[in-house]
């Protein structure tokens, strides 16, 4: 069963830098596209929250983590190749048939 | 930043030892890579440098960790005497755990940076003031991210950011193998100026370990390898070499050295803070002129220890009660303290560190060793010399007075390992040899050296009987009569630079 924010996303970046919105970018568009309506995401910058990447273990940036479904995924980068970042991230394929990784029904 | 524009000052890291060889300590406020391989004591180097910033110079520190655990780190800690828990509770020192989080690597999709680890080094520097940085190790980072010149530049920048800090740093890194590149991946290049380089190597199957300032961008340091060794409780030792020519001082007193017509021979006696070596063969009465220099210590007032790697105590009481000295009562006044030890028990690093803190321990005014040979059958040819040279300069440092013996090879003399590397470190000499005069074998005594003074150069014969150590006339009219030691001779005498004699 699927409630309506199935898929909870952080993603940490490293101050307002072009990568930083790329990788937040490229994030809504994966969700939109695989998840859209099913999805929480958060963004965390690391220089006003170094805390939070304390607790989460983080090294680089941009990271996401996908904390539901578990178990968790990270994911590194800007997540510039969608197709392999939607792989990565294991989401369900789109609608319109733009493969995503998972079996999710 | 540092002082006086391009040249760093210098952090001392408060690890025995090591400070004096990089002449006074890491390059301040500046990253400094340790390279070596698996079990060349990089951790430990890390741990200690953070542990003797707390201990001994109230400096907090941060310690990042690429792949060993937080709680593993402790434990080691622990078992070399860093009370780290203790520390984190005071705010003193701080983990940033950056070790993987899980066994399955982070699949990387995309560019990426190292920002999220500067900040939170940033972050914990901040916190609680450090100034010391500890990143161990490079190449666990290398290992995850697969992507060599992004790791590299990403390596750059956070050692960039830690100068920026104004923080202190050591970086680890390994090394594929004890003499090849400094690290797998070139990153000393790109990240650091300085580099030290930890060795542990097997030599004859012996164990050693050494470290080496590879460089200081610009600044001196002193050349070469110096042993350590890694002790429990302790932590790395450094073995410093002999920094004799720069000795501020030289003691001008004189001390009795437990016969009169020596002290006579030595005018007046050895000087407070002298190394003496007595040389010659077996029963030439090297160790009843230990035991007279120790029973002198005794009769006035000073406290002596006496280390032994010949003889068990029972052997040497016996002996010394053979020419009227009771050992065993000096010790029970609490001046003497006599250790005896097999070689074998230890390595040679070992032998030192046990020796030297035996010394630190009860503070004595005079150390006897014998004999210095014994631990030669211990050691290889490079060990002993950085052996006798750290222990000259220990000695020396503490104004101890010291009668060390050697035993030559032949029953006539001539050269022994030990005396080459010691000669010219030793301000004294005083050569035992069998002597063939008038068709019979007597014995002769020489002071071939003596630092800072006149000294009689003449070869007086001498006797051993129950009272002790008979030294009388010389030999006269004769020429030669050293011998085969003469060659020997001219090697101590003219043996290198720093002869005073």
């Amino acid at each position: 069963m699927v409630g309506i924010s199935s898929y909870r996303f952080r993603l940490f970046v490293t101050g307002e830098t072009g990568r930083s919105r790329q990788a937040a970018d490229n994030l809504r568009e994966l969700c939109e596209a695989h998840v859209a309506g099913f999805y929480q995401l958060e963004v965390i910058d690391v220089l006003d929250h170094p805390e939070r990447a304390e607790e989460d273990r983080i090294i680089a940036t941009p990271t996401v983590i996908r904390l539901d479904p578990v178990p968790p995924k990270r994911v590194i980068g800007d997540l510039s190749d969608l197709e392999l970042a939607a792989i990565a991230l294991d989401l369900p394929d789109t609608q319109d048939g733009t493969k995503g990784a998972g079996d999710w029904t | 930043m540092s002082a006086g524009g391009n040249v760093p000052h210098r952090l001392p890291t408060g690890i025995a030892g090591l400070d004096q060889i990089m002449l006074g300590g890491l390059p301040a406020e500046r990253p400094t890579l340790v390279s070596g391989t698996a079990g060349g004591g990089k951790t430990v180097f890390g741990l200690q440098f953070l542990s003797e910033g707390i201990r001994q110079f109230s400096e907090p520190g941060v310690f990042v960790t690429f792949e060993e655990s937080t709680g593993d780190l402790r434990q080691s800690g622990a078992s070399l005497g860093f009370g780290i828990q203790g520390w984190e509770d005071e705010g003193l020192w701080v983990f940033v755990d950056a070790a993987p989080v899980a066994i399955e690597d982070d699949m990387v999709v995309g560019s990426y940076d190292f920002g999220a680890l500067v900040a939170r080094i940033d972050h914990a520097v901040k916190r609680i003031g450090a100034k010391r940085v500890c990143l161990d190790s490079l190449g666990a980072v290398y290992d995850r991210f697969r992507d060599p010149s992004t790791v590299r530049l990403e390596l750059f920048k956070v050692a960039s950011a830690l100068k920026a800090m104004g923080v202190t740093s050591l970086l680890t890194v390994e090394r594929p193998e004890e003499f090849g590149p400094i690290s797998r991946l070139g990153v000393e290049e790109f990240v650091a100026d300085n580099v030290l380089v930890l060795r542990n190597v097997l030599e004859r199957e012996k164990r050693r370990r050494t470290i080496e300032v590879l460089k200081f961008r610009g600044q001196p340091h002193r050349s070469g390898e110096w042993l350590f060794t890694i002790v429990d409780g302790e932590g790395i030792v450094v073995i410093p070499l002999s920094l004799m020519a720069l000795r501020p001082h030289a003691s001008e007193e004189r001390v009795t050295t437990g016969n009169h017509v020596l002290d006579r021979m030595c005018s007046g006696g050895f000087y407070r803070d002298s190394v003496v070596i007595v040389s010659g063969p077996t029963g030439s009465g090297k160790t009843l002129m230990t035991s007279e220099f120790v029973a002198a210590s005794a009769a006035s007032g000073e406290r002596c220890v006496l280390l032994s790697f010949e003889e068990s105590l029972e052997q040497l009481m016996r002996n010394a009660s053979s020419w009227g000295i009771d050992l065993a009562a000096l010790e029970r006044t609490g001046k003497l303290k006599i250790i005896c030890e097999y070689p074998e028990v230890a390595s040679l690093e070992d032998h030192f560190v046990a020796m030297k803190e035996v010394i630190e321990e009860f503070d004595p005014q005079r150390v006897a060793i014998d004999n210095l040979s014994a631990l030669e059958r211990i050691s290889t040819g490079r060990g002993i010399r950085d052996f006798i040279i750290g222990l000259a300069s220990f000695l020396k440092q503490g104004e101890i007075t010291s009668l060390i013996t050697s035993t030559t090879t032949t029953l006539l003399g001539g050269p022994s390992v030990t005396e080459s590397h010691i000669s010219t470190l030793a301000d004294g000499i005083i050569l035992l040899r069998y002597v063939e005069y008038q068709s019979e074998v007597r014995r002769g005594v020489v002071v071939l050296k003596m630092r800072g003074a006149a000294h009689d150069k003449q070869i007086l014969e001498y006797t051993i009987d129950d009272h002790g150590l008979h030294i009388g006339e010389p030999f006269h009219g004769l020429s030669g009569i050293l011998g085969l030691t003469r060659s020997v001779s001219a090697e101590l005498e003219f043996g290198g630079p720093s002869n005073l004699g």
